[in-house]
């Protein structure tokens, strides 16, 4: 590999480019996380006791986990509201993704895009702020429903999950609209054409035509979305209740409440697990390889 | 045809909805910002005042905060930046059997969970004794935003035409020159806006921030921390301040492509 790199650019600029990306892989990417692996199976010790005999590989870390019911619960829950999250997210893109990519002007399409970004410049803490004034018992929307008459009293959107979920769609759709717009928009228009002229119905031109061609971005979209949800803090720590905890929230406080790091450690490493068994579950449902995500 | 016709309506309504549900909690935020009220809603109406974008301003805390994230943004503008280019040069050059995996490795950052980036990279420096602050900010920022920066220069790395290079190496120039005047004239504009992107996206970050931050508060979490204490349409007036910014920036933006387009046509 040195000596492609040494033949295009010359030894001094290719020992720079793989010392730069030496640093970046081993450094930051790699050790890290293998330390945090090997961190969750040791014991919470104090600085004296580490590499003493009390230091030894222990499950203790993880079976916090399975015997603590409320943690348990919520990790449960972490999962499957992201899972709905996710769900959610495309139902709304896909139809934005492919009026974007084949029904719209290019003129029209591109400004589209431009209103599209704009929210997605803006924080993700006052995106979601703003759905928690929106959402507040007194706010604009219990108000509108009160005097519309739909409702008699106001609704507490912010005491359960319902708030958090809102908040998430909302937060996080650019990531599942872009990739799915990006596979759509390749797609030969001409095959819908053919498709339709052919006799297929919209949803079966859909489901047999564009629906495949888009399989890519659809499973990129759901991997990011799910990804960006289960490991949301900003969002469940604004518009959700202490009864709504999620379970970034746990892992924060064992570190800078609990004081434990190794357990803390632990829970990290459970949600990493799960994020990349989402990951390996999409490729396999969508019949994708790894090349073709993040294009 | 009557059917077709339903169905356009119906699309042009779905349309018309998303752009509403997208802006309108971005209008009902600014809106806040002017109502006379100790908190911030627009319901019920109090009567306008400007006196939060007063209050803003006076708040020392957002000014230094401000500032820590403009120089963690540059750290990792500059840390950032160079890794991401070196990333994508080896991919465009490099063929061979550890290729797939090593770029699996790359992208691995991208997703990661921002939460484990920061705890994985606290955890790393204890060992060296370094506790959070805005050093391990920019590391860990570095780690991911390093992946964006890739993507966004191999894109237009994979168009380059190689024989510009051979022509240029042909004609005596060393392989320094011919990437310094070839090659990296050619990627300034991706390098350009990757550099945007890393600032912006260092800038508002904010899960793996937290984790590594230590008493070095960027303005996200100081924003994160006046939401969930002591809120007041203060908040509303930064998020007016950026909103308008972005909306500037967008204008600017789209004006430059249509007068680009028009130019082409």
């Amino acid at each position: 590999m040195f000596n492609q790199l040494k033949a295009r650019f010359g030894s001094g600029l290719a020992v720079g480019v793989i010392g730069m990306i030496a640093i970046w892989i081993i450094g930051m990417v790699v050790l890290p996380q293998l330390l945090m692996v090997d961190y969750s199976f040791r014991p919470n010790l104090l600085p004296v006791d580490i590499g003493g005999p009390k230091d030894i590989y222990t499950l203790a870390n993880y079976n916090t986990l399975f015997t603590n019911e409320i943690h348990l619960k919520i990790f449960f829950k972490t999962i499957w509201s992201s899972v709905l999250v996710t769900s959610i997210t495309l139902l709304v893109s896909y139809p934005i993704a492919f009026y974007l990519a084949k029904v719209a002007t290019p003129q029209k399409a591109a400004l589209c895009l431009v209103l599209l970004i704009i929210p997605f410049w803006i924080n993700e803490i006052l995106r979601t702020f703003s759905w928690y004034i929106i959402l507040a018992y007194k706010g604009p929307l219990n108000a509108l429903l009160l005097s519309l008459g739909f409702i008699q009293r106001p609704i507490r959107f912010l005491s359960g999950d319902g708030g958090v979920l809102i908040g998430m769609v909302y937060a996080y759709i650019l990531f599942m609209i872009f990739p799915i717009y990006n596979a759509i928009e390749s797609l030969d228009s001409n095959q819908v054409k053919a498709a339709r002229s052919l006799g297929a119905g919209w949803i079966r031109t859909h489901w047999r035509v564009v629906i495949p061609h888009a399989k890519p971005g659809i499973a990129t979209g759901c991997i990011m979305t799910f990804m960006l949800a289960a490991g949301s803090y900003a969002v469940p720590s604004i518009l959700g209740s202490p009864g709504s905890r999620w379970f970034t929230q746990i892992i924060y406080n064992w570190f800078f409440e609990g004081g434990d790091w190794n357990q803390g450690a632990a829970y990290a490493f459970l949600l990493l697990i799960i994020c990349i068994g989402f990951i390996a579950l999409v490729m396999r449902i969508f019949k994708v390889g790894l090349g073709d995500i993040a294009k | 045809m009557k059917s077709e016709t339903i169905m356009r309506l119906g699309v042009r309504f779905y349309i018309g909805v998303f752009f509403l549900y997208l802006f309108t909690p971005l209008i009902i935020m600014g809106l806040a910002t002017f109502n006379n009220s100790r908190f911030p809603t627009i319901s019920p109406w109090k009567g306008a005042t400007l006196k939060w974008f007063k209050a803003l301003a006076q708040d020392d805390q957002m000014w230094h905060a401000l500032w820590i994230s403009v120089v963690v943004a540059i750290g990792v503008l500059l840390v950032a930046v160079p890794i991401g280019i070196c990333c994508a040069l080896f991919l465009s050059t490099v063929q061979g059997k550890g290729k797939t995996l090593l770029y699996a490795i790359m992208m691995s950052p991208l997703l990661t969970p921002g939460v484990i980036i920061g705890i994985s990279t606290l955890i790393f420096w204890k060992r060296f004794s370094v506790t959070g602050g805005i050093m391990l900010t920019v590391i860990a920022q570095t780690t991911f935003i390093a992946a964006y920066v890739m993507l966004m220069v191999l894109a237009r790395l994979q168009r380059f035409d190689r024989t510009l290079e051979n022509a240029a190496l042909s004609l005596g120039a060393t392989q320094w020159q011919a990437f310094r005047r070839i090659l990296l004239p050619y990627l300034k504009p991706a390098i350009i806006s990757a550099a945007g992107i890393a600032f912006l996206q260092s800038f508002e970050n904010y899960n793996t921030t937290l984790f590594v931050k230590g008493y070095d508060t960027t303005l996200t979490v100081y924003i994160a921390s006046k939401v969930r204490t002591g809120l007041t349409p203060a908040v509303n007036a930064l998020g007016l301040v950026m909103i308008s910014i972005t909306v500037i920036f967008a204008i600017v933006y789209e004006v430059k492509r249509r007068r680009e387009q028009s130019i082409k046509s």
